[in-house]
């Protein structure tokens, strides 16, 4: 398979998380969508590495992208616990005070 | 099952067996594993926008990971391929799963159903979009992929480490997490004195 067949694929991973961020209404939904578009982006970096006679470069931003998103995936969470504590909800539109 | 539902499942068994047909047709064996990946791929993220209980989307969520490691393989990428099996399905998976499970569901989300021709108007602007940026760009690529029998594993761990080329970015990286994952655990704790009044209460935030 060529090149163009991954970006296409990428493309409409990218486009699918954006639909889940703003279509639904629970935060946990924006969180998909994000890894969502993490992986995309990661697809399109192994691409591009591999048809360029397999150069490195593509794959460690790929596996700098992974240890970010896990990083992220946990400080998210520890923010969507306590948005529900303080909003006892999980909109992100009604998360909407700075104070308690 | 809604109506609804069955449609979309059976219009999405339909694409399945389209794309693995294509795949077979145009490539071969390799096109038949590239149709099967791009299926678990789009087909997870599809189902997880589709379904309104986060868990099942947490879930369908797993074969677009699961896909995509696929694609890594496909490219010749095998310690990404674990990497990202390890990491998304093993750790971000289940962290968004504590968060289905520690947070309660929303049941008046919205049917993606309503919102189909939003969603219609939208998938048509960015393939628009998409067909454009690919009839204009050029891309350096050569084509050909890495020479055979080449130990990528080593080949990252070297880059990992030598000095002229990511041992900064390992270290930071290193320090990134580090940091983030104390700072989860600082914001998740719950304070003592939102703790007491749930202790006589018997509930409420």
């Amino acid at each position: 398979m060529g090149l163009g067949a991954y970006v296409a694929v990428s493309a409409a991973l990218f486009a699918l998380g954006v639909v889940a961020i703003i279509v639904r209404r629970n935060v946990l939904y924006v969180l998909m969508g994000i890894e969502m578009i993490l992986n995309a982006a990661n697809i399109n970096f192994v691409a591009f590495s591999h048809f360029q006679g397999g150069a490195l470069d593509g794959r460690m931003f790929a596996i700098f992208t992974i240890i970010l998103a896990a990083a992220e995936a946990a400080v998210a969470l520890a923010i969507v616990l306590n948005v529900f504590y303080l909003f006892d909800s999980v909109r992100p539109s009604e998360a909407d005070l700075l104070r308690e | 099952m809604e109506p609804s539902s069955k449609i979309f499942y059976g219009a999405l068994s339909l694409l399945t067996l389209a794309a693995l047909g294509a795949g077979l047709v145009a490539a071969g064996a390799e096109g038949l594993a590239f149709g099967l990946f791009s299926v678990l791929t789009l087909g997870g993220a599809l189902v997880c926008i589709w379904e309104r209980s986060v868990v099942r989307s947490a879930f369908s969520l797993m074969a677009t990971f699961l896909g995509i490691a696929g694609f890594f393989v496909l490219l010749h990428a095998d310690f990404l391929a674990m990497a990202q099996i390890l990491i998304y399905v093993g750790g971000i998976l289940a962290l968004i799963l504590f968060g289905v499970m520690l947070t309660p569901p929303d049941l008046t989300e919205r049917k993606i159903s309503r919102v189909l021709g939003g969603l219609v108007v939208f998938g048509l602007g960015f393939a628009w979009v998409g067909m454009r940026v690919a009839e204009s760009a050029t891309w350096a690529v050569t084509e050909k992929g890495p020479a055979e029998g080449v130990n990528n594993a080593k080949r990252i761990g070297v880059g990992f480490l030598a000095a002229d080329q990511y041992v900064v970015a390992f270290e930071l990286a290193a320090v990134v997490l580090t940091v983030a994952l104390v700072a989860a655990v600082y914001i998740a704790r719950r304070r003592r004195a939102d703790l007491e009044p749930m202790e006589g209460q018997g509930g409420g935030a």
